[in-house]
């Protein structure tokens, strides 16, 4: 059913089709519950346990545990799900976007102040993967 | 007669309201975009529109996975800004109008359009970002809101087609509601911009200056856009720009009076339009 869709070769980007809707329900529904500051609380007191209530893959379990934030969008993660994760612990959108694009903070930051990534050479994966 | 007088088109990233809140606009940072939008919030002290249909979406605040409504109205006589994860943002509670809303949603669904109604709809940085980017810090709004909210996260989004389709049909139940009110129309969201992935970061400036003029200049390009051009010239979170799309459509033969853009906010590029109709 998503088999090369006409967005399927740009790089780096995980669109959230049905595809990743279906496999990321339980992954994003946990991210949701930390709207809730006494669910905030609980996940901080025992993150593991708190996990129990939702079903959540034993890979999407490692991805939060680890704050994997690229495995978590391969695992039908949506990012303003995922970023309440973030926020829970402290973190910018920078910052995860360094961990996404494997860059630092400090790097990020200045790539954005510089104008941001330029589309020129990121529209396509072939483009990457002459890289 | 009520009457939609004017548009807005402007992003809201959350960090524009973080800013706001906490006191930094004039930092380095924020100041240009900041001295951007003067001239907007002149324009609106002047305007003085008595209701703003805020046109935005939802970031898993209100609605979840487990209700994903592609347009909904909030009918509702106050909103309260919600706990997006940092505690609710220190705004004032959101003033609906009930009445214009649900003649709204009448008139829309009798035209085909089958709008979710929503009574309960804790709004979030997408609605009330907007409203300090152009009224500041007020003690209370100075307009009610009846805000419209559209799925722009879940693919596949409104196309822009239905989008442009959906503001003319506001304009056409706006004009017949049987009060005198001036009503401005708010598209927010964009412009490119993508959050996620091992792409993240991306901004196409050339994409959102021509987003801009094509707004007045060649609208059909705009509507006729789809998923996989925003995806890829503007980003994973580019293609929030179809609520633009209802703003304009709500307007008619819109005239341009200010715009801003300014990189970055955030991870985005900012932009801002004020259109007049006619």
């Amino acid at each position: 059913m998503r088999e090369n869709r006409d967005y399927s070769d740009i790089p780096g980007t995980y669109v959230f089709d049905s595809h990743h809707s279906m496999l990321g329900y339980p992954l994003n529904m946990f991210c949701m519950s930390l709207n809730k500051s006494e669910n905030r609380d609980k996940f901080r007191a025992n993150e593991s346990s708190y996990l129990d209530q939702y079903p959540v893959s034993e890979e999407q379990r490692k991805a939060i545990l680890e704050r994997d934030w690229l495995g978590m969008l391969r695992l039908g993660g949506n990012i303003y799900y995922t970023f309440k994760l973030a926020i829970f612990d402290g973190l910018t959108m920078q910052k995860v976007g360094g961990l996404m694009s494997g860059v630092e903070e400090e790097e990020f930051k200045a790539m954005m102040i510089a104008g941001g990534r330029k589309p020129e050479g990121n529209r396509y994966k072939s483009e990457w993967e002459k890289k | 007669m009520a009457k939609i007088t004017s548009g807005v088109g402007t992003s809201h990233v959350p960090a524009i309201g973080a800013a706001v809140d906490k006191g930094l606009t004039e930092q380095d940072y924020w100041k240009p975009l900041f001295n951007g939008y003067e001239k907007a919030r002149e324009w609106i002290a002047k305007e003085k529109p008595d209701v703003c249909i805020v046109v935005y979406n939802d970031h898993a605040s209100a609605f979840s996975l487990e209700l994903i409504p592609t347009f909904a109205i909030g009918v509702a006589p106050e909103f309260m800004p919600a706990d997006e994860g940092y505690g609710p943002r220190q705004v004032p509670p959101v003033k609906g109008h009930p009445k214009l809303a649900w003649h709204l949603c009448e008139s829309l669904i009798l035209n085909e359009f089958d709008i979710t109604i929503a009574n309960k709809m804790p709004v979030d940085h997408g609605l009330t970002v907007p409203l300090s980017i152009m009224y500041n810090q007020p003690e209370e709004w100075p307009c009610k809101v009846i805000p419209l909210a559209v799925n722009v996260i879940q693919y596949p989004q409104p196309l822009g087609t239905r989008c442009f389709a959906l503001g003319q049909a506001i304009r056409e139940a706006v004009a017949s509601f049987d009060e005198d009110l001036k009503v401005c129309i708010l598209g927010t969201g964009g412009m490119s911009h993508q959050l996620q992935g091992e792409r993240a970061g991306l901004v196409n400036e050339e994409f959102d200056i021509a987003f801009l003029n094509d707004l007045t200049a060649d609208p059909e390009r705009l509507i006729n856009m789809r998923h996989a051009e925003y995806l890829r010239e503007s980003g994973s979170e580019g293609a929030e720009l179809v609520m633009w799309l209802i703003m304009l459509g709500a307007l008619e033969d819109p005239k341009e009076i200010h715009r801003t853009y300014h990189v970055p906010a955030s991870n985005t590029g900012a932009g801002l339009i004020v259109l007049e109709s006619k």
